[in-house]
């Protein structure tokens, strides 16, 4: 163990697990104000739902020894996992690390199902999908499983976290049904500047997704961060011009989705390409989101804030690069096509097939069989109110004004908040 | 006694304020509000989404006055909101049955003549 990587990976972990939080925030100034608490709160819910069951359970199926397609139950209630090394750190940081990653993956998908889906149903989805679909995925590529075997290269998780949860994403949009107004009524984002703002955080927790990746405080962590700087910066040049062209006028949500399109697309790449290699490779990422996105709002498919279009359709792209322009001379490990190994293009493509198959699959079964126990979506009348009031109760921008202060022993049942069939007789001048 | 009620851009209210003071007009209300007279309309992008705003952002004056304060009223407001471009809004000048002053219960123009 060193000391330099111990430091460098409990800074990392701290990093990861604030991008959660910011993905909500991300997510929350994209949606309408009567939404944003429950937006922000399916990021916040996946905190403590996916990281407990990280900790029970996910873990040892993803980085236990076992089969090639799952890890066994030998570090099942974090038995044996100790302050012992793993790798350069302790075997206690690397379940940490490893942790913000699962949360943070089950998190992304929210935005395909924001604004509809009932919170409880929702957390259920949330540990189902973490412990049945990320961790396998997660064993395939990092724990020792087939992938890996395989040569396939994801540095951060372009192959493991976006892929995965923007064909996930999608699959959940499909099974949930579109919102009530998708495509009858203008949808605006409600906050911009919290998506802004989320994007700008989200991009610091990034540099420790993707240097800290290397799990140690070395040479190819200074290079993940490098190209963690470089290629989103690539991607937004690119995505403002391509809004110039497209609308005369370079838009600030336009912005914050090119830095996460870019830090998507080389997260898979990050220590495997040289810095310019890295820039090509960010400018290159900005087209098929772009064309993905605009593509999209036109059809049917209400990926609300089209987590598969800057995830799925990026991660792609990150993983198909990567085998275009991995470089041994950088990475010590393998090169890619641009320098005479155009095997690895294959394999990526085979990773990254695998990953959308089996995530497609698992999570339209998980999503069903809930559906089959529960409803997943709140009455028609909760999602017209908003889901803020309907699932918590509570209101994001509030002056106060005519809300009176009910006695202490009255139950907040009978405030009439409570979107059951006792409202419904109000519900015509809603 | 006559019930002003302009509706204006809200870019120009600083100086429709300026006009009422240097008129005397003293007692007003203003509010937010949004409206749409025939301007064009401003087209907005949000990521793949283009949407038209139909209704765009207004501010509304209601002044409560003696009849022989009309006439500069409408004047001030005239002057100091006009642009010259289709949007300026509009003057509605109404007729008012009553009104009293809710502090000493006064009412009529004694209501709406300014504190001295």
């Amino acid at each position: 163990m060193s000391d330099g990587a111990i430091a460098w990976m409990l800074i990392s972990t701290a990093l990861v697990l604030l991008m959660t939080p910011a993905l909500g925030f991300f997510y929350g100034g994209l949606v309408r104000s009567k939404n944003v608490l429950n937006t922000l709160m399916m990021s916040f819910g996946a905190l403590p739902i996916v990281g407990l069951a990280w900790a029970l359970i996910g873990y040892s199926l993803a980085f236990a020894p076992g089969l090639p397609v799952i890890g066994d139950l030998s570090f099942a209630l974090l038995r044996g996992v100790d302050v012992a090394a793993q790798g350069q750190i302790p075997h206690v940081l690397f379940m940490s690390f490893q942790a913000t990653f699962a949360i943070i993956t089950a998190a992304l998908i929210s935005g395909a199902l924001v604004e509809r889906m009932r919170f409880g149903p929702y957390l259920v989805f949330l540990a189902l999908w973490a412990v049945l679909i990320y961790a396998p995925i997660a064993h395939w590529v990092w724990g020792g499983g087939w992938l890996a075997k395989l040569g396939a290269l994801d540095f951060a998780g372009g192959t493991v976290v976006h892929v995965n949860a923007g064909v996930a994403a999608a699959v959940g949009a499909l099974v949930l049904g579109q919102r009530r107004d998708y495509g009858r009524q203008a949808i605006l984002p409600h906050h911009i500047p919290f998506t802004l703002l989320g994007a700008a955080l989200l991009w610091l927790g990034w540099f420790g997704f993707n240097a800290g990746s290397a799990l140690a405080a070395n040479e190819s962590a200074a290079l993940a961060f490098t190209n963690t700087m470089l290629a989103p910066m690539a991607t937004a040049l690119v995505w403002m011009l391509l809004d110039l062209v497209r609308t005369g006028k370079v838009t600030a949500v336009g912005v914050a989705t090119a830095i996460v399109v870019g830090l998507v697309a080389i997260t898979p790449a990050a220590g495997f390409v040289a810095p310019l290699s890295a820039i090509a490779l960010g400018a290159l990422a900005a087209f098929p989101s772009y064309f993905a996105l605009v593509w999209r709002a036109r059809t049917r498919l209400d990926d609300s804030l089209d987590v598969c279009a800057a995830h799925g359709v990026g991660g792609l792209t990150g993983a198909i690069l990567t085998g275009v322009f991995a470089q041994e001379s950088w990475n010590g490990i393998t090169d890619g096509l641009l320098f005479g190994n155009p095997m690895q293009v294959v394999i990526q493509a085979v990773a990254v097939l695998a990953v959308a198959a089996y995530t497609a699959v698992g999570t339209f079964v998980i999503l069903r069989a809930i559906a089959a126990v529960t409803a997943l979506r709140v009455p028609d009348l909760a999602e017209r109110l908003g889901l803020d009031v309907s699932e918590h109760g509570e209101q994001a921008y509030t002056s106060g004004e005519g809300a009176i202060l009910l006695l202490p022993t009255a139950r907040p049942a009978e405030s009439g908040v409570r979107v059951e069939p006792k409202v419904k007789q109000v519900g015509g001048s809603a | 006694m006559k019930l002003i009620v302009a509706i204006i851009r809200p870019e120009k209210l600083n100086d429709v304020l300026e006009a009422l003071f240097r008129a005397e007009v003293r007692g007003l209300t203003i509010s937010a509000a949004q409206g749409h007279g025939g301007e064009t309309e401003q087209v907005e992008t949000y990521r793949g989404m283009t949407v038209k705003m139909e209704l765009a952002p207004k501010v509304r004056l209601d002044i409560g006055v003696s009849d022989h304060f009309v006439e500069p009223t409408v004047q001030a407001i005239l002057e100091a909101a006009r642009t010259g471009q289709v949007g300026d809004g509009k003057i509605f000048v109404l007729p008012v049955e009553r009104v009293y002053r809710i502090r000493t219960g006064e009412r009529d123009e004694a209501a709406v003549t300014p504190v001295a």
